[in-house]
């Protein structure tokens, strides 16, 4: 049997905005869900147990739930309390809230990865906790992150295929309408699962260009 | 200067100090010395709050500096402290290692810090190596830029947690010829150290524990040639012996 792209070929300024979809989302969810995480990775680590406790909770049950679930609830769960978010807010925020949770674990590990001896040096000079957490142990802590947070973007832009279910028109999406005008299945998700390739390797070869540079120092 | 009352720490079951009361005067220069686990790191730990003394009181500049109302951060900012493996932030540079305290915590401006820190770095003669990252010193290099950090706070007293001890034989000098510089300066200092000829030559006591007690202290001369306990004696015969 022979594969025939004539008949995907000519729709490919649809996979495109499909793909700048895609982009779009997953960029937005990893801003948020980067600034969040970090927020919930001290909050694992803080000198209070309330807080502590709070941000081991939210952890639990973002890695201890599917990622579809999440979004499904936010979605289609949440009109129930009065809360109606369109397709693409729910698909944004429940991304978002989904990565700040394992970007938040990923804070925690590399804070804790920092030697106490940094803490003690930032003690005895008068610094106040936030100051050292601020000037001396993030910076060194993001530095020693960059690996995992990499891995965590990586998976974010493969997770954001899921936002598919919400009728939101990113790639996977996009493939399954071609795929239902053309019938050209295979050639279709060839395609798409191309697109996913490529922005998986920019992002990761990106993030490896930040890791050389910052490992000068 | 520094004044300590019944000093006792804990941890867990286990008792490191028990019962310290000392006294130490502007401008002195005391050595301790003491076997491993004797509990000198933690009286050094707990006189700038490092470790919180379990019950006792610490008096600092006239002030009881162990009352939960009195400022840990503002007193620590007027008692520098150097350890034995540095602790420099290997995110900076050293003249940004200098400067961040100062600056952060405003007692100078970005222009003034700089100028001090490179003042301090000149008379150690590392004025070259200002925008170097730490990594790229030697041990010696690394340390003698950790006590300018802590002057760079222009503390009153001075505490070491044997600076020398991490280091390559060859380094200990020229770490032990800063100290000696400072000692000269005036500057109040406690010193733990393996190096008996410092504590002859630059301090004006010495103090030798053990078992979270002071044994014995007096004049380097009467101490570390004629020492008074049994334990003291014993202590400094092996030191010799490993010399």
């Amino acid at each position: 049997m022979g594969f025939d792209f004539s008949l995907v070929i000519p729709r490919l300024p649809f996979f495109w905005t499909g793909t700048i979809v895609t982009i779009e989302t997953s960029a937005l969810s990893l801003l948020f869900g980067s600034i969040l995480g970090v927020f919930i990775g001290i909050m694992r680590v803080l000198p209070f147990k309330p807080a502590r406790s709070l941000a081991a909770c939210y952890i639990y049950v973002i890695r201890g739930t599917p990622t579809l679930t999440q979004l499904f609830f936010i979605y289609f769960g949440l009109p129930a309390l009065g809360v109606n978010l369109s397709a693409m807010a729910s698909g944004i925020i429940g991304l978002s809230l989904n990565s700040a949770g394992y970007i938040g674990e990923i804070v925690r590990g590399g804070i804790e990865g920092v030697p106490s001896g940094q803490w003690e040096a930032g003690r005895v000079l008068g610094l106040s906790y936030q100051k050292m957490m601020r000037f001396i142990v993030l910076p060194q802590a993001l530095r020693s992150m960059l690996p995992a947070i990499g891995n965590e973007f990586v998976t974010l832009i493969k997770e954001s295929s899921l936002l598919s279910t919400l009728a939101i028109t990113e790639l996977t999406m996009v493939g399954q309408q071609v795929r239902s005008v053309t019938y050209a299945s295979f050639e279709t998700f060839i395609i798409v699962g191309a697109i996913y390739l490529i922005l998986t390797t920019v992002t990761s070869m990106a993030l490896r260009l930040l890791e050389k540079k910052w490992s000068v120092m | 200067m520094i004044r300590t009352v019944d000093l006792r720490k804990r941890f867990g079951k286990l008792d490191v100090l028990n019962g310290i009361s000392e006294h130490i005067e502007q401008s002195e220069k005391v050595a301790i010395i003491g076997p491993s686990g004797s509990g000198k790191s933690t009286f050094l730990r707990c006189l700038n709050l490092l470790d919180i003394p379990t019950s006792g009181e610490v008096w600092f500049d006239g002030k009881n500096i162990t009352d939960p109302r009195c400022d840990a951060d503002a007193t620590r900012r007027l008692i520098g402290m150097v350890f034995q493996h540095f602790n420099l932030f290997p995110n900076m540079t050293i003249l940004e290692n200098i400067t961040l305290a100062p600056v952060r915590l405003r007692l100078k401006s970005k222009e003034e810090a700089d100028r001090a820190a490179l003042a301090l770095l000149e008379r150690i003669g590392l004025a070259d190596k200002a925008n170097a990252y730490s990594a790229t010193l030697s041990g010696g290099q690394k340390q003698r830029v950790a006590i300018v950090r802590a002057l760079a706070m222009e503390p009153k007293l001075m505490l070491f947690d044997e600076p020398t001890s991490a280091l390559d034989p060859e380094l200990v000098g020229e770490v032990l010829d800063v100290m000696k510089d400072l000692a000269m300066s005036g500057m109040t200092m406690l010193v733990i150290t393996h190096e008996m000829a410092f504590a002859r030559d630059a301090s004006d006591r010495v103090i030798f524990m053990d078992g979270g007690l002071i044994v014995e202290q007096s004049s380097p001369d009467v101490l570390l040639s004629n020492p008074r306990h049994a334990r003291t004696r014993q202590f400094l015969q092996r030191l010799l012996q490993e010399a």
